[in-house]
């Protein structure tokens, strides 16, 4: 038996920042993550932080329009001007923590420029941002002692009346199954990417937090919103950061052609993501691609340059492909990378279900809307992690003793055991990658009714098939294949919450751009989608609307 | 992916297998053969293998790209970030390939080693910045090369490839070892930290500290990230000795050898482990004695008086331009 006033699921950076917060108001908190946190999927945010510096000229004003506008008008306004406004210190917080980031020649910290804002206010260290940030809070998480139990896998969120008290979880390294007791959860368990397939997600990207709150009555909000990252490596999928266009690289079609030209003649490569896939799907469908790719040139940055600033693309594009950026362009295409969509929760994290918060990609402030800003998710993450963690330790001052039940533990050892007891059937592998595929070609960078629906139909005969599943590992140790088998059941979920979202939203907004009706609609549509799991409705999904909330900026038409 | 081509290659994989819970721990080999696409890495062969193979096989793998460090272990003897490591490069001809857990740290079950040993060497360090006073507000101003520099460590993914291959935690669990030092390096070389003095003299003290490497370089030959552990480690001697701590075997050797080359030519090895010692350290003189009686037997005690090099004029000139450039 484990007990916590505050428990934190992932120990990524939303996580470890709440951690910090929690720890140094004085709470007893423990993070709990089925990878060590150094592993977390934060490490692959590559080119940077936003935040808008108001001592070097920048206002926080500007950066919240350019997120808005960004989020095609879906992001909550009163959020974004939270995020906003909090950004500068948050950065120069994780500073003052020891992040390496980029200086100028006055020894301040230096930027450059990203997509979808006209002021260079990107933070960074090199093209590793997100781990030399995950590393230095992880060191921070070493200072203070944080207590971490690492390789724990959440299986189930503990509801009593209607209030979060608490995980069951499986130790990995033994096999043995716990309850840990908490006043509060923070949810931080990041992203849903291996729902869809090819990703330039992480193995470990599976969708668990969103589903375990979902399960608990959580709405997920907009989940039709996927960020497709227009710069993907060819056939591997591997990312290949914004930065390489931040610091200057073109994309041209098999001609040699700028092809933003046509599309974004302002803001060229360094329009929105959602409208820079867009131009290159349809260089792509239209011809003018090679093998599937269009082409990410930086032979004019020089290779000095290119290895002091982005190494680590250099790295992966010489070991992955055999291509040397400076010597030759490498080919890229479009690859699922982010989902907008997340957890309902106010600017504090919290959600419906009292005691239960979310931070960072699981969760959905909503900053983000319908297409998210490169190096706003690590922004994202640092400033809801606090504040998550700040009204956590407030809200566990009003919360009795914890709660005594075994009830859980005991339906969730049972329910384990009977995935592990069942006869030899499909693989968990075959039924993921139908899934994942069927996902990728139904709601994809374009979309129509077809489509989605063609989506729907897979995941329905995908459902029916996940009682036929096998877990050919009956041992305790480090028992992987089970765990594969719960990721399965939560990816299931989301991709329940993902499909219903888009055949929900009539209109093309953001990343949410369906070929057979164009335009965004404003009058109908300004709104977002909520989710929530009811056994009664069709496919299990029942979708409410809610207004988007409107403070400063009036809608106007997304031109770049 | 638009890729259609349908070619695979045939790969062949040996992998060393661990169960605890089979009658108090049994190892075996288990032989595999997949076909996947030609250019797959040995992660996509061993994904490939647990996914449509064997359920039971357990590994860690996380990212895919080099960056998370979950999937170091051993391919044909020699520690490897598995998803960076194409099959080709391993293996052109289709050979088997053999895959073990990483070394010098416990196993937990097949290729999964426990992180004990490696993030407890790391805590050993003190990895987070103290400095002597924070910003009431903004940064620190400090200069952009000084932050390029530590970018060396800092692309560090803890992967525990260089803790895997070390020779000397091979023979001495106590060493701190090449990341755990390298991370050390971070600090003490970051301008904004207020311990480097402290530091520097607690890995130079330390029984496993920086004077225990032997400077291999299988760290160094192993790194994936292209830290170069033992660069960092040599870096943090000569710090330590600049600011002082010179009253060490580690710096005695250091400074023996430099003189019995300069002046002899070559190597005085009496004289250096006598040095290395400490001329007035009984203790540790008398743990020699049966090192140099053991030698005597075997015919392989240097001699007592040292050889000079038949022309050491060139190894003096060699000496001369080095220091004047320094």
């Amino acid at each position: 038996m484990y007990e916590h006033d505050v428990l934190i699921i992932g120990g990524g950076l939303a996580g470890l920042r709440a951690a910090v917060e929690v720890t140094s108001a004085g709470a007893d908190v423990a993070v709990i993550s089925k990878v060590h946190p150094v592993r977390s999927h934060s490490n692959a945010a590559q080119g940077g932080i936003n935040a808008p510096l108001t001592d070097r000229g920048d206002e926080w004003e500007g950066h919240a329009y350019d997120t808005i506008k960004g989020s095609d008008f879906l992001a909550d306004q009163d959020a974004v001007e939270v995020m906003s406004s909090e950004a500068g210190e948050a950065v120069l917080e994780l500073e003052r923590m020891g992040v390496i980031f980029s200086r100028g020649e006055d020894g301040k910290l230096g930027t450059r420029a990203f997509g979808g804002q006209k002021v260079a206010r990107t933070f960074f260290v090199g093209a590793i941002t997100g781990s030399a940030i995950l590393h230095v809070l992880f060191e921070q998480s070493l200072k203070l002692g944080l207590n971490v139990y690492e390789e724990w896998f959440v299986t189930k969120l503990i509801i009593e009346d209607g209030v979060c008290r608490g995980v069951v979880a499986i130790d990995l390294k033994s096999g043995e199954i716990h309850t840990i007791r908490a006043k509060a959860v923070i949810m931080a368990a990041g992203g849903a990417g291996r729902v869809f397939e090819p990703s330039t997600n992480a193995l470990i990207c599976t969708g668990d937090g969103l589903s375990l709150a979902y399960r608990a009555g959580v709405p997920l909000m907009d989940m039709e919103m996927i960020q497709y990252h227009p710069t993907t490596l060819a056939r591997t999928g591997i990312l290949m950061s914004e930065a390489a266009r931040g610091e200057g690289a073109y994309l041209l079609n098999a001609s040699g052609e700028r092809f933003m030209e046509k599309t974004a003649p302002d803001y060229m490569e360094l329009a929105s993501r959602d409208v820079v896939s867009r131009a290159e799907q349809t260089e792509i469908d239209e011809g003018r691609g090679i093998d599937g790719n269009v082409l990410l040139d930086l032979r004019h940055l020089g290779r000095s340059y290119i290895e002091a600033k982005l190494g680590y693309l250099q790295e992966v594009s010489v070991e992955f492909l055999g291509i040397d950026m400076a010597e030759q362009p490498v080919p890229v295409q479009p690859g699922m990378h982010y989902i907008m969509g997340g957890i309902k929760t106010d600017v504090n994290g919290a959600t419906n279900v009292p005691g239960l918060y979310a931070a960072g990609e699981c969760a959905n402030v909503s900053v983000h809307g319908a297409n998210r800003l490169g190096a706003n998710s690590l922004l994202d993450t640092v400033v809801f992690g606090r504040r998550s963690g700040v009204h956590a330790v407030e809200y566990i001052k009003g919360v009795g003793a914890h709660s005594k039940t075994e009830e859980d533990l005991a339906s969730e050892t049972a329910r384990l055991q009977a995935l592990l007891d069942r006869p030899k059937g499909e693989r968990v592998a075959t039924i993921r990658d139908d899934m994942a595929r069927g996902m990728t070609k139904g709601i994809g960078v374009f979309r129509d009714q077809t489509s989605m629906e063609g989506a729907l139909t897979n995941l329905k005969n995908v459902k029916s098939r996940m009682g036929g599943f096998s877990i050919e590992n009956k041992g305790k140790v480090f028992n992987t294949d089970l765990m594969f088998g719960l990721e399965l059941e939560f990816m299931i979920d989301c991709a329940d919450a993902v499909v219903a979202g888009a055949l929900t939203r009539k209109e093309s907004r953001g990343a949410h751009f369906r070929t057979d009706i164009t335009e965004r609609d404003d009058e109908n549509w300004l709104k977002h989608t909520l989710m929530y799991q009811d056994d009664e409705a069709d496919n299990g999904v029942r979708v409410e609307t809610s207004d988007v909330k409107i403070t400063q900026w009036e809608p106007v038409k997304r031109v770049y | 992916m638009a890729d259609t081509k349908q070619e695979t290659m045939h790969v062949k994989l040996k992998v060393k297998r661990y169960d605890p819970a089979d009658s108090g721990g049994k190892t075996w080999w288990q032989e595999y053969e997949v076909d996947i696409h030609p250019d797959s890495t040995v992660l996509d062969s061993l994904i490939e293998v647990r996914e449509q193979n064997d359920g039971t096989l357990a590994m860690r793998c996380a990212c895919r790209a080099s960056i998370c460090g979950s999937c170091g272990m051993k391919v044909n003897g020699s520690a490897k970030l598995v998803c960076k490591t194409r099959v080709v490069d391993i293996a052109p001809n289709g050979e088997q390939m053999t895959i073990e857990p990483m070394g010098n740290q416990h196993v937990v079950k097949d290729l999964v080693i426990s992180l004990d040993t490696f993030f407890s060497q790391i805590k050993r360090v003190e990895p987070f910045l103290q400095p002597d006073h924070v910003p009431a507000q903004g940064e620190y101003i400090v200069s952009n090369s000084s932050m390029e520099n530590l970018l060396t460590s800092m692309n560090c993914i803890m992967c525990g490839c260089c803790v895997s291959d070390c020779t000397v935690l091979e023979v001495d669990a106590n060493f701190i070892g090449p990341a755990a030092l390298a991370k050390a390096w971070r600090f003490t070389e970051d301008p904004r930290d207020g311990k480097r003095d402290e530091r520097l003299k607690m890995l130079n003290d330390e029984d496993g500290g920086m004077w225990d490497c032997t400077r291999c370089m299988k760290c160094v030959d192993v790194c994936p990230k292209g830290v170069a552990p033992m660069d960092r480690i040599m870096e943090l001697r000569e710090a330590a000795i600049e600011a002082g701590n010179t009253n060490t075997p580690g710096y005695h050797h250091t400074e023996s050898f430099y003189k019995s080359v300069k002046k002899n030519g070559r190597l005085d090895e009496t004289r250096l482990a006598i040095d290395s010692a400490g001329w007035t350290n009984l203790p540790r003189l008398l743990d020699l004695a049966p090192i140099g009686i053991a030698a005597m037997r075997k015919g392989k005690l240097p001699p007592l008086m040292p050889h000079k090099s038949e022309d050491n004029q060139k190894v003096k000139d060699l000496y001369k331009s080095v220091e004047d450039e320094s």
